[in-house]
């Protein structure tokens, strides 16, 4: 690794111009007398102009910078979950420890422990003189009390094992193996690597994505699912529900790994995880959730550029943990302010701003970084997926804005929500109409499978009960509600059924914030049966009033926080109940009638 | 700091003055410039190169003559002198005293840029303040350390209802009451007069520190201003254990100081011209509030901000509630039925509400009382439209039970007096009357323990 010095010329906030020959596009750089992080992000001529990740207060035109001879690369490693790094990678609570409450500058600290020591126990099918291929698996650390860390050859060297540790306990800078490159020198082999974050890691090859990522949101799985290695946005205007919808998945979804990147965001919202994942239990292994969950932080309030670098440094873990076989969601809050970091940064390049003031390269720039998605099989031949769930903060919410339009075109599974929805506190205040899956169909093979070969024909009767909903909601707005006909009101009803006791889910109610497939299920199937029977009856001539003032109604509405996943049989109970009062309205209006006639 | 003034000024246009052969100079340092007339104005150097200098000047360039202007570069970040002895004093936005006092004396000097917090030394801000008015305590609830700001619009009671927060503002069950910290920008004589008078009448004015810019006062001092503000409400709460209320008022006028500079700058514009950093700026600032593990103060922020021809999607408020932890949103329909206070519920939140309250905090009840309130809000403000358009005779006698309902949740709920201090079990109190004018069956946002033990239909 070659350090070449060089001098500062201009400093314009966050982009300075540097002599340097020689240095690289991509290079990172240490910045002044501070030693501020940076990267080079244009060459022209001797000069080249650097970005800072950290603040340029105080710094000089005359004062050195020097060049790394490497890009901006993480660290990968166990020890990465139940962190919280920054933007690029620096471990918060060490900095913490370093630098007090408010961040420093100029602090250069490892993002994996180095002193913490880990049990590793080598892979019996890694002989010593066999050949090794990229990213194959050569031992195994256990990283969490879930998470089985495996430990591979780095994607970009092969060669032939020489040395292989016993098992035993390692620090991370501690040599566990040695390999003999094709050019026949050797490299040691460590517990972790580095890979540079805007390099995409390489797999064999990509997979369809089969099973859905279960969320526990009714909204998401039972109506707009996504699969694992997805790709989807949540778009909304300020306040509409997408930090809880990712903190929800966060907390509830079937994968083994999530990574949340607070990408430009409120510092209080991280804090809100850090402080609940240690207590919270991971429905699936019953461990703390943090066991499994990985931070990144760039505020909202941390300098600009270091937030373009976080969600590459966030994708790349999660690449990681993928090529170890894992299902990985990655969550991204919000890539809006990502593009804006872009934005600013173009800005001050003085490219042509083509759209908004963001330059043209926006689309390509986030069509590439969705593409890292994918379900794949890696180099060792294992299958692993990253989901990637990005929130888009357009202003004023007009989805119309260049980012969110070109989201659009890239994602697979679009959650749009909508302020009128937010407005009467409808949450999630997903817009049924706006929002769209592409995996339905996929999706519903699983659904067939695990839980009811009912599944899509309820979901889409359910929707065309909404669509009715709106299309009479129009004729009352014109001429009121006497002129609809009892079956019309009765469809009002069961659009409301719908919308309260299925799509309306609380992300604060202890039993209401997760439910599980089946009562997902049962609880659609519910207010569509009340729906169904309720339609006969009224086709029989009883009133709409007769069957809202059943005080089961109540009852129905109140299901979802009144039962928990654990309880579906008393959701079939109440639905029993319900069969049964209907039977008996008609049966004494046959009665009734029967007397009257 | 360097004796050494420099007469290379080669170029003066509005705020911006550019100084040739400067010597090494620091990104952000301070620059006190001499004019012809000997008068001395502040800057700050926001480029910088080997050649030369670009200077923000805060006072403007205007009267400048390029011949015979003279740099001084101080080779400091701008900062400021701070003690205990600041709280009852006025001063500008660059902490210079402007109530003919003297100025501050101490070794605690504080680079007013601040950096940021880090986010693991964080805790999550979950104690309740009562403000005592309904609105904002019962449905839209502060607590200490949140950043909620107040919508509002020109000619709307903001200022009053600002006024009456600083005054009743309290926790719950502690006796210790806020600092406050004032800083205005860009506002009328009559306004900061408003509220001096304010803080003088109910006795606080010992506890409280204001940083002022008047309408007329240069626009560019606006950008430090909320620094040099919040530099002092972080000093007060995590070097002297205060808990601390900062209003910022009015933050559209900063916005503007901001979109002018920039402009002058050459920045690339975004939208209706304002910088596209505007979001990161504003954030800066409002990020400066929050609780620290172990400290025992807090810094609570209630942000003013006018909304350009009453759109909330105008970029200032729009960026505003991207950052801040909710807003609460002035209605000019309310206040022309004579509300006050004027809150529209339905546009407003409080994120950090859901920790704050309930079972230990408020009340047992009172997360599912204001959920319950605003989903009737939400359909009477439906059933309101509709008697709009077909009548309300028309109505359903269940529809026109909507409408009484929005009528008195107005009238009662929202609307209170000036004066008026509720306590939460007040507020909590007065919202079982109003949902006490539905049958139980129509209230299943409630538990049914609430329902027996609240609802009013049984006593
Ligand atoms: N499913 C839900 N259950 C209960 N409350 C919800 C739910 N979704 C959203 N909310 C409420 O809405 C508030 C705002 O949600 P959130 O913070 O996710 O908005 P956002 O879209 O991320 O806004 P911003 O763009 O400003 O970050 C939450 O604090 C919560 O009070
Ligand atoms: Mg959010």
């Amino acid at each position: 690794m070659s350090e070449k010095q060089g001098i500062i010329r201009e400093i314009n906030g966050p982009i300075l111009t540097i002599r340097l020959p020689g240095i690289r596009n991509g290079e990172q750089v240490k910045i002044g007398e501070l030693g501020l992080f940076g990267e080079v992000i244009a060459l022209k001529g001797e000069t080249a102009l650097v970005q800072s990740y950290e603040s340029t207060e105080g710094v000089r035109p005359g004062e050195p910078v020097i060049g790394l001879g490497r890009p901006l690369s993480v660290e990968l490693g166990p020890g990465l979950l139940g962190s919280i790094f920054d933007g690029v990678q620096r471990p918060l609570d060490k900095v913490l420890l370093a630098s007090g409450d408010h961040i420093g500058r100029g602090i250069h600290l490892p993002a994996l422990d180095r002193e913490r020591l880990w049990h590793f126990v080598p892979e019996p099918a890694s002989e010593i003189g066999s050949t090794l291929s990229p990213g194959q698996l050569i031992g195994r650390v256990q990283e969490s009390a879930i998470i089985q860390h495996r430990i591979l050859v780095p994607p970009d060297l092969s060669g032939e094992l020489l040395e292989l540790a016993p098992e035993g306990d390692y620090r991370l800078d501690d040599p566990i193996g040695q390999l003999k490159l094709s050019d026949g020198r050797s490299r040691k082999l460590k517990l972790y690597h580095n890979w540079p974050v805007r390099t995409p890691r390489p797999y064999r090859r990509r997979d369809h994505g089969l099973s859905p990522l279960i969320t526990g949101q009714r909204i998401l799985d039972t109506f707009f699912p996504l699969l694992k290695g997805g790709k989807s946005a949540v778009p909304g205007p300020f306040g509409a529900g997408k930090t809880v919808v990712q903190q929800q998945i966060a907390r509830w979804s079937n994968a083994d790994i999530v990574i949340y990147v607070g990408c430009g965001e409120r510092g209080n919202e991280l804090v809100d995880v850090l402080e609940t994942f240690p207590q919270l239990q991971d429905p699936y292994s019953g461990h703390r959730l943090m066991e499994r969950t990985l931070l990144v932080a760039n505020t909202s309030n941390m300098p600009v550029v270091a937030r373009e670098a976080s969600i590459y440094v966030g994708i790349t873990m999660a690449e990681y943990y993928r090529d170890q076989g894992y299902d990985v969601v990655l969550l991204a809050d919000s890539t809006s302010r990502w593009a804006e970091a872009l934005r600013e940064v173009s800005g001050r390049l003085g490219q042509m701003p083509v759209e908004d003031g963001y330059p043209a390269y926006l689309a390509s720039r986030l069509a590439a970084f969705y593409e890292r998605a994918g379900r794949v099989e890696a180099q060792n031949g294992a299958t692993g997926s990253v989901t990637l769930i990005g929130a888009v903060s357009p202003p004023g919410g007009d989805f119309s804005e260049p980012v969110t339009a070109h989201t659009k075109e890239i994602i697979q599974t679009f959650w749009a929500l909508s302020k009128e929805l937010a407005d009467a506190r409808h949450y999630p205040a997903i817009d049924w109409v706006g929002s769209f899956s592409e995996h339905v169909a996929t999706a519903a093979q699983w659904w067939h499978r695990e839980i009811s070969p009912d599944w899509q024909r309820r979901r889409g009767q359910a929707l065309g009960l909404l669509a009715r909903d709106a299309e009479l909601a129009r004729i009352v707005n014109l001429v009121g509600p006497e002129a609809l006909s009892s079956a019309q009101r009765w469809e009002l009803e069961g659009a409301a059924l719908i919308k309260e006791g299925v799509l309306q889910q609380s992300a604060l109610d202890p039993v209401d914030t997760f439910a599980s497939p089946e009562k997902q299920f049962l609880l659609l199937e519910m207010m569509l049966t009340i729906y169904d029977r309720g339609a006969e009856l009224i086709e029989l001539g009883i009133s709409v009033q007769e069957l809202t003032d059943l005080p089961l109604m109540a009852r129905a509405r109140r299901a979802k926080q009144t039962y928990s996943s654990e309880q579906c049989d008393q959701i079939r109970t109440l639905m029993e109940e319900f069969r049964q009062a209907f039977a008996k309205i008609r049966l004494e209006y046959a009665k009734f009638k029967e007397h009257t006639q | 700091m360097s004796a050494r003034e420099y007469r290379t000024v080669s170029s003066a246009q509005g705020s911006l003055l550019v100084v040739r052969q400067a010597p090494a100079v620091a990104f952000g340092d301070q620059v006190l410039i001499r004019d012809h007339r000997n008068q001395l104005r502040h800057g700050q150097v926001i480029r910088c190169s080997e050649a030369e200098a670009l200077i923000q000047v805060f006072e403007g360039t205007g009267d400048l003559d390029l011949e015979n202007t003279w740099v001084r570069f101080l080779d400091q970040p701008l900062e400021i002198n701070l003690a205990p002895e600041i709280l009852g004093r006025i001063f500008n936005g660059l902490g210079k005293p402007k109530d003919n006092r003297p100025p501050i004396l101490s070794n605690v000097r504080r680079n007013v840029n601040g950096s940021a917090i880090n986010p693991a030394a964080r805790t999550y801000p979950r104690e309740f303040i009562q403000t005592g008015i309904s609105s904002i305590d019962g449905l839209n609830s502060l607590v200490r350390g949140q950043k909620l700001p107040i919508f509002s619009a020109s000619g709307l009671p903001h200022n009053r209802l600002a006024a009456q927060i600083v005054r009743q503002a309290r926790l719950v069950d502690e006796e210790s009451s806020f600092s406050v910290v004032f800083a205005a920008m860009g506002v009328s004589y009559a306004d900061a007069r408003f509220f001096q008078e304010e803080f003088a009448d109910s006795g606080v004015l010992g506890n409280v520190v204001m940083y002022i810019n008047l309408a007329d006062d240069p626009p560019v001092e606006r950008l430090a201003l909320p620094r040099v503000a919040l530099t002092a409400a972080e000093y007060l709460a995590f070097d002297l254990d205060r808990h601390v209320l900062v209003v910022l008022t009015d933050m559209t006028n900063y916005a503007e100081a901001l979109r002018e500079v920039a402009t002058a700058k050459g920045d690339v514009p975004s939208r209706k011209g304002y910088p596209g950093y505007l979001y990161s700026d504003l954030a800066e600032l409002y990020e400066r509030s929050g609780r620290i593990k172990d400290r025992h103060g807090s810094v609570t922020l209630v942000p003013v901000v006018t909304m350009p021809s009453d759109d909330i999607t105008h970029p200032i408020p729009d960026l505003t509630g991207y950052i801040t932890e909710g807003q609460i949103v002035l209605s000019r329909e309310l206040h022309n039925q004579g509300v006050y206070p004027p809150v529209f519920i339905s546009p407003s939140l409080s994120r950090l509400m859901k920790d704050g309250i309930g079972k230990g905090d408020t009340r047992e009840d009172h997360p599912r009382v204001a959920n319950q309130l605003y989903a009737l809000y939400a359909k009477a403000l439906e059933t309101r439209n509709l008697a709009a358009i077909i009548g309300a005779e028309e109505l359903s006698e269940r529809d026109r039970r909507y409408l009484r309902f929005a009528e008195a949740f107005d009238s009662q709920f929202i609307g209170q007096g000036e004066d008026e201090d509720r306590s939460i079990i007040e507020t909590l109190n007065l919202a079982w009357e109003l949902l006490s004018m539905f049958p139980k069956d129509m209230l299943t946002r409630v538990s049914e323990t609430d329902l027996a033990r609240y609802h009013r239909s049984d006593k």
